[in-house]
């Protein structure tokens, strides 16, 4: 039922898109939760609205928006053409693209995870005299790891997922931004049953394994703690 | 030598106290919500207060006039938490050796403290590897005590460090407590709203009630000629 795959590139494509979006969540998202987990500031729920907004918002919104900023004529855009760089229509864009749209998940569960570490074990690592950073990765980041790794398997799923924003900002050009869930859709389109179906098994084997593994590990390490 | 005058603004009353402490226990007693607990976060740092002074063997800890207010790390006080607060994904070493890799910690003018020669006083030194998670609420108290210690503090302050125990585990720290404070001959201040614990343990009361000092209002058992009546221990 499954034709062999003559193209690998969509796979090799998306691995590297989610993975580099991934990174890129990680850190931006970890620095902003750990700060607005314990942090009070009028206007708070305005920022975090704002953070959470990619996760609600059609994905076509995201891309227009995304279109805005780095067509060419767009905000960022204008600016990297000055230096000769354009990032729109490239792969980049794609990881542009799935970047935004999975920075709310990683930001919610890191803060999630952040605020459920007991304030008293960072108080206690206070007298004993580390400074912030050491706490934060001694003490807080630790602790809070179970969350944190769950941050990083939704947003990656979502990177890898993601189909719409891609479309718009970076396109479908084979072999150049032609992820998975594009090749999916133009194989159907086109009559490649055959295609999709094997493209369609792959991703879908491959996150399977990803959350199963994950949730395994994390349970191990539950064990391990009590 | 501690000398702390300090106000802070508590959410229907005002914090207000002063006063000194040499190498005594001095225990904070009264009712929950009294502000036991924010006065011994305001000497660690771990709040700040709205005005006044804290000063620790010569010092400044607190100032709010010199607008001096250092932070937690660099006052070498030592703070046993109610819930002990040992860090569960640490086994009871890594946990007791934790404040020893900080810089604060490498010099010190005092000689160096074993702290594994202390988890054996403490009678916990076969838990080494054990997590906290696995250790019964005496013995994690012992750790945490052993952690505190560990980075030689020039100030304890021990909030409710009996609350968690039955009553017989909480006779035999009360006695190791005391036995300590001879060894170590630095300041405790101990927080609890245990009549007993305080007359026990107690070289000096402070009754907090509303955030200020009642005079008067207990005295420890060592300042009477004899044990007092069975009444006052309740």
């Amino acid at each position: 039922m499954f034709v062999q795959l003559t193209d690998w590139f969509p796979v090799i494509l998306s691995i590297k898109v989610a993975l580099l979006a991934v990174t890129a969540v990680l850190i931006t998202g970890l620095p902003l939760a750990r700060l607005l987990a314990r942090l009070e500031f009028p206007g708070k729920d305005m920022v975090e609205a704002l953070l959470t907004l990619p996760m609600v918002l059609p994905p076509s919104v995201i891309g227009y928006g995304l279109l805005m900023l780095i067509g060419k004529n767009g905000l960022l855009g204008q600016t990297l053409s000055e230096l000769g760089l354009s990032i729109i229509f490239t792969w980049w864009a794609a990881v542009l693209a799935s970047t935004v749209v999975a920075f709310p998940l990683m930001y919610q569960s890191a803060k999630g995870a952040f605020q459920s570490v007991n304030i008293n074990f960072e108080q206690a690592a206070r007298t004993l005299g580390a400074s912030e950073v050491k706490i934060f990765f001694t003490v807080t980041l630790p602790l809070a790891w179970p969350g944190i790794l769950a941050g990083l398997v939704l947003s990656f799923a979502r990177a890898l997922g993601e189909f719409g924003a891609t479309l718009m900002v970076a396109g479908n050009i084979p072999g150049q931004t032609q992820t998975i869930p594009l090749a999916i859709y133009f194989a159907v389109e086109s009559g490649k049953e055959g295609t999709a179906r094997t493209l369609v098994a792959i991703i879908t084997v491959f996150s399977f394994l990803v959350i199963y593994w994950v949730n395994r590990w994390a349970k191990q390490k539950k064990y391990n703690l009590r | 030598m501690l000398k702390a005058k300090l106000t802070k603004k508590l959410w229907h009353f005002n914090l207000d106290i002063e006063f000194e402490l040499d190498a005594g226990i001095l225990v904070l007693w009264g009712h929950s919500g009294a502000g036991k607990t924010t006065l011994l976060q305001c000497l660690a740092g771990l709040c700040k207060p709205s005005a006044g002074s804290i000063l620790l063997n010569g010092r400044t800890l607190y100032s709010s006039v010199s607008r001096v207010n250092l932070p937690t790390r660099l006052r070498k006080v030592g703070y046993l938490f109610q819930d002990y607060a040992l860090f569960p994904h640490l086994t009871v070493k890594q946990n007791v050796m934790y404040g020893l890799k900080n810089s604060r910690n490498h010099r010190q003018t005092k000689g160096p403290v074993d702290p594994l020669g202390l988890l054996n006083s403490f009678g916990v030194g076969h838990l080494l590897d054990r997590y906290p998670g696995q250790l019964s609420g005496g013995e994690q108290q012992r750790v945490a005590l052993v952690r505190a210690l560990a980075v030689q503090p020039e100030l304890l302050l021990l909030d409710e460090p009996f609350s968690a125990l039955d009553k017989k585990a909480k006779l035999k720290l009360r006695q190791e407590l005391k036995a300590l404070h001879t060894l170590w001959q630095i300041p405790f201040i101990l927080v609890t709203h245990d009549e007993e614990d305080a007359g026990f343990m107690g070289d000096r009361i402070l009754t907090l009630n509303q955030g200020v000092a009642v005079t008067g209002a207990m005295t420890p058992w060592s300042q009477h000629s004899t044990r007092p009546p069975a009444t006052a221990i309740g």
